[in-house]
């Protein structure tokens, strides 16, 4: 990966690895920050949050916390828990969709490879750059809601939000290591980014579903089961691993949750194998027309 | 700056069955300009892509000052700068911002970085569009800021493949223009532009399937495969009546004349500058109303077709 030693680069001053990260992740978030896309996403957030708002503002129903034993944590668990893990995959597909299948696309890799790089250091000050622009807009939906929660409930924030908020966070860095491999393996922009869409929107869901209702077998190999931390935790207790509904006389269902180390595991795993799987792909592809 | 090298040992690469370059040996050194020659699909740019770390060789070595790219890329670049086909700047930062990323990259010193940004930017005649974003540029003008960034860093090495692709005629000038003030480095520069290689390099390598078909100086490529042919384009102060056209076919040394327009004869003769020296003298003497008189071939252009026979 990235070894942190200097080079001799002829006349020019030695440069590190390190420097270098610094150099593409200043001006890869510098391009993400004027693009377009980065102000679609922050009105997507604005939206959801406006439609949030409204809809806990007029309705003042229990689901938001109101009238119940403990409002906050409810109305944390209802506005940031049903939303959080959406704004963080939208979040992936709009920043890390195509941030290295473009490079090929676009052709601005014939810009930045024939340089005295390694190709691992695009890899990760791109990732780094894609990882700051959803820190951004997730933290613009973190600010939201607790303007929410302080205005309805008061300045009381219960301490679950911020583990959530924290999880959140690690699951955007794994679902950004999933979705740099995705970026990886295509040289098309659109179809990574349709790919990555389907499979973090679509494909998980449908294999959790699968997995847990219809085989019984817990998903501990999906990542959004292990997403599942991030609202569990805003439960005013903690959901159990397992639990089995029964329908109708012969029939049960049944569903896990992920305990919290658990999860946790889960995404550490998966950003380890999709980071390395990933640079390992980019640094071997190559630029042919 | 002696030291210099490009280096291609046994160089091969393969796409699937199609061999693109294939055991391509040959050893580039000094300071001066060698064009890369040859037909479309021969194997430059696959060649300059190894070169650059754009992909890999299947077999072999491509070195830059002695150093294999696939070794140790960071240090084999490190004096080298490129320029392969047509790259995309990032659209949202300026030209100015996208050349401060390259000089961070390449280790420019930090107080010499905006003056080499602001003076590689005249070189190409960007300045005024320096803090405009780059998505806003023309084609043109996107390769005009790519120019402008292999002479940022002072390289030793600079690798062009086409440089003037996409520039108007004034652009491919100035590039023209940029290439011969690199005197003091080794170009290695493809082009299909043979008038452009003579202008601007000593040597010539010309490669055909993959294979090097000659490596030397342009006159000595010229001496050996050109033959002693010449054509020129003579053009009168009256039109050009088919009794005149005769005469001038009859001429010693004319193997044939042809109208381009009434006024305009394009005229292929044997002989080297003797010769046409000569046909000049009796086009004159004739008091036919010759005007002008041009040469319209290079010697260059003559080897390169007894050299490569086919276009693909």
């Amino acid at each position: 990966m990235i070894a942190m030693s200097s080079d001799n680069q002829g006349t020019n001053a030695r440069v590190s690895n390190l420097s270098q990260v610094r150099t593409v992740t200043k001006y890869t978030f510098l391009n993400y920050f004027r693009a377009r896309r980065f102000y679609v996403m922050l009105g997507i957030v604005l939206l959801i949050s406006a439609l949030l708002t409204f809809v806990a503002g007029y309705y003042r129903s229990p689901f938001f916390g109101f009238g119940s034993s403990d409002p906050a944590l409810t109305f944390y668990s209802a506005y940031w828990g049903s939303f959080a893990t959406l704004v963080v995959l939208l979040s992936v597909v709009f920043f890390g969709g195509d941030a290295i299948s473009s490079e090929f696309q676009n052709k601005t890799g014939y810009f930045l490879i024939p340089n005295p790089l390694r190709r691992s250091v695009v890899y990760v000050g791109k990732w780094l750059a894609a990882l700051g622009a959803s820190t951004l807009i997730l933290a613009v939906f973190v600010l939201i809601a607790l303007a929410n929660g302080t205005y309805f409930f008061g300045a009381s924030v219960p301490y679950q939000f911020g583990e959530s908020v924290l999880f959140a966070w690690i699951y955007l860095v794994s679902a950004m290591g999933l979705t740099f491999l995705f970026s990886s393996l295509f040289k098309s922009s659109s179809i990574s980014i349709l790919t990555t869409v389907i499979v973090f929107l679509f494909a998980f869901d449908v294999i959790d579903t699968i997995a847990s209702v219809v085989a019984g077998i817990e998903p501990w190999f999906s990542i959004t089961y292990a997403g599942g931390i991030i609202a569990n935790v805003l439960a005013v207790t903690y959901p159990p691993h397992t639990v089995v509904t029964r329908v109708g006389r012969n029939f049960t269902l049944t569903t896990f949750n992920a305990s919290i180390p658990e999860g946790l595991a889960i995404m550490a795993v998966y950003f380890v194998v999709t980071a390395a799987l990933g640079l390992w792909l980019f640094e071997k592809k190559e630029f042919t027309s | 700056m002696p030291g210099s090298s490009i280096e291609a040992v046994n160089l091969s690469k393969s796409f699937g069955s199609f061999a693109a370059v294939s055991s391509l040996s040959l050893k580039l050194e000094g300071t001066k300009c060698i064009g890369f020659l040859g037909p479309n699909g021969a194997g430059k740019t696959t060649t300059m892509k190894m070169f650059t770390g754009l992909i890999s060789p299947t077999q072999g070595k491509a070195l830059i000052n002695g150093v294999n790219i696939k070794e140790d890329k960071k240090k084999a670049l490190g004096s080298c700068a490129s320029l392969i086909e047509t790259p995309e700047i990032y659209p949202a930062l300026t030209a100015r911002e996208a050349l401060m990323m390259l000089s961070e990259l390449r280790g420019v010193p930090k107080g010499e970085r905006t003056k080499r940004i602001d003076e590689a930017l005249g070189k190409v005649k960007m300045q005024e569009w320096a803090d405009k974003k780059v998505g806003s540029f023309s084609k043109g003008m996107k390769q005009r800021v790519n120019v402008a960034s292999t002479i940022l860093s002072d390289p030793q090495v600079v690798i062009l493949d086409e440089p003037s692709t996409g520039l108007d005629p004034r652009g491919m000038s100035e590039v023209r223009d940029i290439v011969k003030s690199l005197g003091n480095r080794l170009v290695f520069m493809s082009s299909h532009l043979l008038s452009e290689v003579t202008e601007v390099c000593q040597e010539v390598a010309l490669i055909d399937h993959g294979k090097l078909i000659v490596y030397d100086t342009i006159e000595n490529v010229t001496a050996k495969f050109a033959g002693d042919g010449g054509a020129a384009e003579a053009g009168f102060s009256r039109d050009v009546d088919e009794a005149t056209l005769s005469r001038i076919l009859r001429l010693e040394g004319v193997d044939r004349a042809q109208k381009s327009d009434p006024r305009h004869l394009s005229i292929r003769f044997r002989g080297g500058l003797q010769a046409q020296e000569r046909l000049f003298a009796q086009l004159a003497d004739m008091n036919i109303g010759i005007v002008s008189f041009r040469e319209t071939s290079t010697g260059l252009e003559d080897a390169y077709l007894s050299l490569i026979k086919e276009t693909l």
